[in-house]
């Protein structure tokens, strides 16, 4: 899958949670989950589930805890689609 | 692969309700019923002379949506979590761990008057990291659904 693709579905799959939708709109890799998406953290675990249904993948919690960014979120799908 | 925790604990339903921070006036949980790993089962019976009632509404008293709401959380969320938490870490953890609503969907399709007693059973649709996600129903004694939520909170450390 193109980075490309994988990123459109994740930043789809935080829009379901984000209250900020225009930061939303301009989101990179660098943009911040939390922080600049304005997710409510107890929803972390919400987005992990979606893409691991998204991508028909299972992340562990260790691995979960390490995502901050929406890069992140890309880099660890794709170590797992290998 | 680990095995279980040394420490896990499986609780009684006497021991969990015993466990549930809540107290009066705000506990909307009387008995628990069945708990285990996936699911959970509790009584209450809203008391007539609750101080809500007063004006919601004067003279024609019914349990507000958010006590019905409390209620299924207090079972789904708040006792069927303390169950969980307890089977991984024993009552210590239990002890240091402080359940927060986090988010609900909910419909209610029924109205609860002073006095009716009500069950609600819960079946956990996930707990991971922290969070449980529950799916709930609330029914009268003559078996009709008066609440259905999906409903989710967070233990925390204190």
């Amino acid at each position: 899958m193109e980075t490309s693709e994988i990123q459109s579905k994740v930043v789809e799959v935080i829009g379901r949670y984000a209250k900020d939708k225009e930061a939303l709109a301009k989101a990179t890799e660098a943009t911040n989950i939390l922080e600049d998406l304005k997710v409510n953290s107890a929803r972390l675990v919400d987005v992990i589930l979606d893409l691991e249904d998204e991508f028909d993948i299972e992340v562990e919690d260790e691995d979960a805890d390490a995502v901050n960014t929406v890069g992140d979120a890309i880099s660890l799908i794709k170590s797992k689609l290998g | 692969m680990t095995g279980p925790d040394p420490t896990g604990t499986v609780l009684r339903p006497a021991e969990v309700l015993e466990l549930l921070p809540q107290q009066e006036p705000f506990r909307f949980v009387d008995e628990i019923l069945e708990v285990d790993e996936d699911h959970i089962v509790a009584t209450y019976r809203y008391r007539p002379e609750a101080d809500f009632y007063r004006g919601h509404f004067p003279g024609n008293p019914v349990t507000p949506g958010v006590i019905l709401l409390e209620t299924v959380a207090q079972v789904g969320v708040v006792a069927l979590g303390i169950y969980l938490v307890a089977l991984a870490g024993g009552r210590e953890t239990v002890r240091r761990t402080v359940a927060l609503f986090t988010d609900a969907e909910v419909d209610f399709s029924g109205v609860v008057r002073p006095g009716d007693r009500v069950t609600v059973r819960a079946k956990k649709v996930y707990y991971r990291r922290g969070k449980i996600r529950s799916e709930a129903e609330m029914t009268l004694d003559d078996g009709s659904v008066v609440c259905s939520a999906t409903i989710s909170g967070m233990g925390v450390p204190v």
